[in-house]
């Protein structure tokens, strides 16, 4: 009868999408979950996948023998997505490891998934450092930079060149609020004073009501507790009306895409804090040539950072001889990560990925001699200047 | 015919029901289906058979929701007391609101339930238990009072499969009772139902609070089962989604908001990863094409079909 | 800097303005949702996905045509309100006789279509369309700085509000619009063309959303979901106006913007919830609405 039928159908479409699952299932499976279509989408988005093809490339295509295939989706910056597709690729499709995020607030969701599951994953983009503190766990690496380097950086740099009272406008979620914090701490500990802050949520459009309570509060310093989107329509706004001319504005969080789409005239003299720069050196800069043939532009920090923990994560497969979880984790705190994106790295007891970090301010269009010319070092942070010292706040790394 | 059929029926999909996990389908996804045709049953009670359009269901189902995650997580609850001040929390909600929209008809009805919704979803944003935007994450699911541990996804799919029947069943006493006749009676001629002496308001009232505690019930074991609970699940479009089920699947049945709810979920599930962001596309032309075409939904339609059929051999 | 109850006059003043230009769009659109539901019954949920089509007509305009703003200002809602034309002849009109919470339904799928299709070509994050030169710049007033732009957004939205309200309340015009929803077929047996004018009625309320798009698309950011949360408080405006009402929705929503204003200085975090609270408290109190009438 018609419901006959109807359960004939379905199970028919059922055994099809087992079949498909089972083809994939003696690969080697990476997924990559993150934001490809909201406002973190410009930082790493569709060109994250693209790195992570070219270090399976640059590995030989294949580990211990098996194949590696690659899995995408996008969380539009919600946990509950995040978490359940973490959790279905888990299950249902034997990933062997997912890396991405950028929203920090959906890390931390994923990050629980892959303790339960036991699944490497791999934070990239997400900045708040509690993943490596008292959201930490064994499978959980925190890659790129984190809210206590971006405050060690150019909180640091801004406070000791004369801003000393700050007013944050915030992203109203783990990220934005951990940055602010971070931020904080540093501004006291260099004999500034924080004078108050506004939320905002993710994703507003519509910065005006929020920086006309920052223009009220009278601090030297407007300091953006947020990133993406959010940092490029906040200076916009800014520049709207005429913040900077009694504040200066400071992006705690700002990638090499928001200086591009704001503009060199808006942009200039900016201080970032970034991981890593395209311009660097002649091995960036051949690097960065592959990647824009591919995709269009210079990858950014966080892209090479993909292509980065890619490879990291394939090595340690390979030094481990399988892909057990728990291995291969032992053998990426082993590691040693000297590649395009880092040197002298290494994955401490908690998490964290240490490396170098560098502080940049952005040129002036007269400075500027060519497409994506943006940047010019200020200074060099060493890893552990940079991401600080262990807090305790992580059961696996107690302080010492 | 039907009503020999419709039992044996019944029957087959239990059995079925009983054996999912054996026939390698993901159990969580069909959870997440069972908690989603719960909530389309209890919306159904109130849209189909009390003829009250509810626009802002989603309420019910994330408070409760956030009610059991947050006492499991911070205040270390055992799985059933949390699920029944889940329960209890979105059946107090559903007086609360009940109360201020059931003075209202139709239109006016569904905007102080839209209005009353909305200003649940902000105050479940910025509250401190929360979680705001993270939500609450990591939420264990715990054990049936202390005997049956719920890790598995085969212990927690039978034990959401028994919730499910017995809702299912409770739904079906209610229809049938008394109360649910006067129900349809409210919803077919509300001006009779008065003059006949029936206490209008208190019948609507108990409708709108047993819906919301049942859509309570459905939110807190998704909440267990997916272990987090996130302001998707206060937000007006799930409210949407819920109207949306009964509607495809047939408002004056009993299995339709079941059927409604599984295309609904399924579709999600398996074409979000196929074709992304058409899903809310499609969803939206199904929500036109079935008010335009098909207001009686799948199962409506059936049964029209099968009693024409009856009629003319 | 001065201060007003330990609040700084700047912050005030500002926040105010603020406001303002927030109820002017709540009053354009609420107007639209008004004119069409008094006059067609149509529990309009689509308002906001038009007011984000009109947005993206000029950022479209710009971007594959090079149609600068003025232009725009009437070019995008006349092609919006066609394709509402469109689909209220395919749709809308099938639903008129039923239940007004069919319409409400079917706009409702539209709007999911709408937003859904361009949020998979454009993403969610909004784009920028950059402010007309000629109303760039802010005026340093002293006690508070006021974008030109934003002066503008609320000028021209009460001018449309107004004379809209004047031609639909004090015109032949709107007599007959007026006369076309309580007796129709007797109108139609004076010779008048109802039909017509019904199609047109809601080419307008939506043109007027559209129009309300493209005033804000240099203030926000146009993004396909930019309507989404806009639709829930225009319609907590409509009920709190009196939904019929057309005075009622353009005084609502200006002073809903004022209130709002107020409440982000006092007490931001309520600021989202304060239009529904009033909302539901009118609905327990005044059914009809401030200026409805039942």
């Amino acid at each position: 009868m018609k419901f006959g039928k109807m359960t004939l159908t379905a199970a028919i479409a059922l055994t099809a999408v087992m079949a498909a699952s089972q083809a994939m299932a003696d690969d080697v499976i990476i997924g990559d979950i993150d934001d490809l279509s909201g406002p973190y989408a410009d930082v790493i988005g569709k060109g994250g996948i693209e790195a992570i093809n070219m270090a399976i490339a640059d590995f030989g295509g294949s580990v211990l023998g098996k194949k590696i295939s690659v899995m995408t989706t996008d969380h539009q910056n919600k946990p509950d997505i995040g978490a359940s597709k973490f959790a279905e690729w888990a299950d249902q499709n034997h990933v062997n490891m997912i890396l991405g995020g950028s929203n920090t607030g959906v890390s931390i969701a994923m990050s629980k998934k892959a303790l339960e599951k036991k699944v490497p994953f791999i934070a990239i983009g997400a900045a708040g450092a509690s993943l490596t503190n008292q959201d930490c766990n064994a499978y959980t690496i925190h890659y790129a930079y984190d809210t206590t380097s971006l405050a060690n950086g150019t909180a640091t740099a801004m406070v000791k060149g004369g801003a000393k009272t700050w007013f944050y406008l915030t992203a109203d979620y783990a990220f934005g609020t951990q940055l602010q914090e971070a931020a904080s701490k540093v501004v006291e500990a260099n004999g500034g004073k924080n004078v108050g802050s506004v939320r905002a949520p993710l994703g507003t459009s519509d910065f005006s009501s929020f920086l006309v309570q920052a223009q009220g509060s009278g601090a030297q310093v407007l300091g953006l507790a947020n990133a993406g989107a959010d940092t490029q329509n906040s200076i916009k706004a800014a520049n709207e009306f005429g913040i900077g001319k009694t504040m200066k504005v400071v992006a705690l969080l700002g990638f090499i895409s928001d200086v591009n789409a704001l503009g060199l005239k808006t942009a200039q003299g900016l201080t970032l804090t970034t991981s890593w720069y395209w311009d660097a050196n002649d091995e960036t800069r051949k690097f960065s040539k592959r990647f824009a043939d591919k995709v269009g532009h210079p990858p950014g920090e966080n892209q090479t950072a993909y292509y980065s923990a890619t490879l990291a994560y394939l090595n340690a497969v390979k030094a481990a001889g399988t892909t057990d979880s728990d291995k291969v984790m032992a053998e990426l705190h082993k590691e040693k990560i000297n590649d395009v994106y880092a040197k002298g790295g290494y994955i401490r007891a908690d998490g964290v990925m240490i490396h170098d970090m560098y502080v940049v301010q952005v040129k002036t269009p007269a400075e500027s001699k060519a497409p994506w010319d943006y940047y010019k070092v200020i200074s060099t942070m060493k890893g552990e200047e940079a991401f600080g010292p262990v807090t305790g706040l992580c059961k696996l790394a107690p302080k010492s | 015919m039907s009503a020999r059929l419709t039992p044996i029926l019944y029957a087959v999909l239990l059995v079925l029901a009983v054996c999912v996990p054996l026939l390698g389908v993901y159990p969580v996804f069909v959870m997440q289906l069972l908690c989603f045709a719960m909530f389309a049953c209890a919306y159904n009670l109130l849209l189909g058979f009390s003829g009250m359009l509810s626009f802002g269901h989603a309420a019910f189902l994330g408070s409760a929701a956030y009610a059991t995650c947050w006492l499991v997580t911070a205040q270390h609850w055992g799985t059933v007391p949390a699920i029944l001040a889940g329960v209890a929390v979105s059946a107090i909600l559903g007086t609360i609101i009940g109360a201020i929209a059931i003075r209202r008809r139709g239109i006016y009805f569904a905007m102080i339930t839209l209005a009353l919704s909305q200003i649940v979803y902000f105050v479940c944003l910025e509250a401190k238990f929360t979680g705001g935007e993270n939500g609450i994450q990591g939420v264990p699911r715990g054990s049936v009072l202390g005997i049956v541990p719920l890790q598995s996804d085969i212990a927690m799919y039978y034990f959401v499969l028994a919730v499910f029947v017995l809702v299912f069943l409770f739904i079906y006493r209610i229809i049938h009772s008394p109360f649910g006749q006067v129900l349809k009676a409210i919803r077919d001629n509300e001006p009779r139902a008065t003059s006949l002496g029936y206490d209008i308001g208190r019948h609507k009232l108990v409708a709108f609070i047993l819906s919301a505690a049942i859509a309570g019930l459905a939110g807190s074991l998704k909440g267990l089962v997916l272990g987090f609970a996130t302001l998707s699940d206060v937000q007006q479009s799930t409210s949407g989604l819920v109207i949306l089920m009964p509607l495809i699947g047939g408002t004056g049945t009993f299995f339709g908001p079941v059927i409604g709810a599984g295309v609904i979920i399924t579709l999600q599930q398996y074409l979000s990863d196929r074709v992304g962001g058409w899903v809310t596309v499609i969803i939206g032309a199904i929500f036109v094409a079935c008010v335009m075409a098909f207001r009686r939904g799948v199962v409506g339609e059936l049964i029209a079909l099968v009693g024409r059929k009856t009629k003319t051999s | 800097m001065t201060t007003i109850f330990g609040y700084p006059l700047i912050v005030i003043l500002s926040q105010l303005m603020l406001g303002l230009v927030n109820g002017s769009f709540y009053a354009m659109l609420s107007l639209g949702v008004a004119v069409i539901f008094g006059l067609m019954g149509v529990v309009n949920f689509a308002h906001g996905a038009f007011y984000m089509l009109g947005a993206f007509g000029a950022l479209l305009g710009l971007q594959w045509f090079g149609i600068g703003y003025w232009p725009s200002l009437i070019l995008s809602p006349l092609i919006v309100g066609t394709i509402g034309i469109v689909l209220e002849r395919l749709l809308l009109r099938h639903l008129y006789k039923l239940d007004p919470l069919y319409g409400l339904l079917v706009t409702f799928g539209l709007a999911l279509v709408a937003e859904g299709s361009l949020q998979n070509y454009f993403g969610s994050s909004g784009q920028s369309y950059p402010v007309p030169s000629i109303l760039t710049g802010t005026w340093n007033l002293g006690f508070m700085i006021l974008p030109i732009y934003r002066a503008w957004v609320i000028l021209a939205s009460v001018v449309v509000s107004f004379t809209t309200w004047y031609v639909i309340e004090r015109t032949r015009l709107g007599a007959t619009l007026r006369a076309a929803t309580q007796n129709a077929p007797l109108l139609q047996a004076f010779g008048i063309n109802v039909p017509r004018m019904v199609v047109l009625t809601f080419g307008g309320g939506v043109a007027l959303a559209a129009l309300a798009g493209v005033l804000a698309a240099p203030v926000i950011q146009v993004s396909p979901l930019m309507g989404q949360s806009l639709v829930i408080v225009v319609f907590a405006v409509v009920v709190i106006g009196g939904m019929g009402s057309i005075l009622g929705s353009v005084l609502g929503g200006l002073g809903l913007g004022v209130i709002e204003g107020f409440t982000k200085v006092l007490y931001p975090e309520a600021s989202n919830i304060v239009v529904f609270v009033i909302m539901a408290i009118v609905l327990v109190v005044r059914p009809a609405g401030l200026f409805g009438k039942e």
